[in-house]
């Protein structure tokens, strides 16, 4: 922490914390839309059977950001 | 103005405008975790160890009754043409009977829909008053309350795997999958046991704790910078609205996630056990 005021940084370091945590999920996210959108795109009748895989694949990588945002809550004081 | 400011008070939690700020830079108070350490509605003695009842355990309680009304109420006087409440409770079961029990375990899961679809209306509930007037506060924002269901979770599949497969059989399934290279157990092994009796549950709990958890915070923020916002007493008022919208918008997807996050801890908890009923070959 002294490292850091010497440098002139101030504030929380779990906003950067967070950011970091969200590139993963966010590239994540990104990839499992697409995919669903291709195979929505080829194969129309696909939908509601990938509906459940589409969500459940959200859920999991969306929980990885999810648990960067809890972390500088924990560890913030 | 003043409207606004208290429809804004009634939307927040209470508790949380008038939160103590930790720095006295900008004035504003960004909600944090302390959000969540409800004032104490009464409490009593067991012992030494005090027992509080918060807001959670009311909203605990009423959740359990309107699940357990809904149902009863819709099963009371069950008939071959149904009415309109046992209509209700009937399509309500079957997205949960059909749509997930069938769906993910097969034909054999249909006998773990009573369970699965208590647990999924249970937790909707629970999620769903996150965004309910007057409640305002997921209680699944609480980690105990989700770590409990994960736990309850866990015992199920294994107690289906060792029931299904015996104690042996399905414990070697989970250490030693198959079809691998002997010297890769050296690695596989601990991984294995460590993600499917640690890393399940705990990501189970925390998955949904962390989603209303983030979700109540988010509509916080929003909320209490429209207050802010709104007795600021310079040009930056004008952004107050926009805060307010933003909290709107964030009030629907919240609902939108709560319903979503019941679903998956359902399917998750049903995949487990489809994946505990398939013996390893």
């Amino acid at each position: 922490m002294t490292v850091l005021a010497a440098a002139g940084v101030t504030g929380s370091l779990g906003a950067i914390g967070y950011g970091l945590a969200a590139i993963g999920p966010g590239i994540g996210v990104g990839l499992i839309f697409a995919a669903y959108i291709n195979s929505v795109a080829r194969q129309p009748e696909s939908a509601s059977m990938n509906r459940q895989n589409l969500f459940l694949g959200f859920a999991l990588v969306e929980a990885l950001a999810l648990l960067g945002f809890v972390v500088p809550f924990i560890f913030g004081k | 103005m003043l409207t606004l400011s208290l429809l804004t008070g009634v939307l927040a939690s209470p508790g949380v405008l008038t939160a103590p700020c930790d720095k006295g830079d900008s004035g504003y108070c960004a909600p944090s975790s302390t959000a969540f350490d409800l004032p104490e509605l009464f409490g009593f003695n067991i012992g030494s160890q005090h027992v509080a009842i918060t807001k959670f355990t009311v909203l605990l309680l009423l959740g359990v009754v309107v699940v357990l009304g809904f149902f009863l109420a819709s099963t009371r006087r069950s008939s071959l043409v149904p009415s309109k409440i046992q209509w209700m409770g009937e399509s309500a079961y079957s997205v949960i009977r059909d749509g997930v029990a069938r769906d993910t375990i097969g034909p054999e899961g249909i006998k773990f829909a009573p369970y699965l679809a208590s647990l999924f209306f249970f937790l909707l509930i629970m999620n769903v008053f996150g965004v309910l007037p007057f409640a305002q506060i997921p209680v699944t924002s609480k980690i105990s309350y989700p770590a409990f269901l994960a736990i309850i979770s866990l015992i199920l599949f294994n107690f289906v795997g060792i029931k299904h497969q015996g104690v042996g059989k399905y414990f070697k399934g989970i250490a030693f999958p198959s079809g691998v290279p002997k010297a890769m157990y050296l690695i596989l092994t601990p991984i294995e046991i460590i993600s499917t009796l640690i890393v399940r549950p705990f990501t189970l709990a925390v998955r949904l704790f962390a989603n209303m958890f983030a979700g109540h915070l988010l509509l916080l923020v929003f909320i209490s910078g429209t207050t802010f916002l709104l007795n600021v007493n310079n040009f930056s008022v004008v952004f107050s609205p926009l805060s307010f919208i933003m909290a709107i918008a964030m009030t629907f997807f919240e609902l939108f996630v709560e319903a979503l996050q019941a679903y998956v801890f359902v399917v998750l908890t049903a995949s487990y056990i489809s994946g505990a009923l398939v013996e390893e070959h």
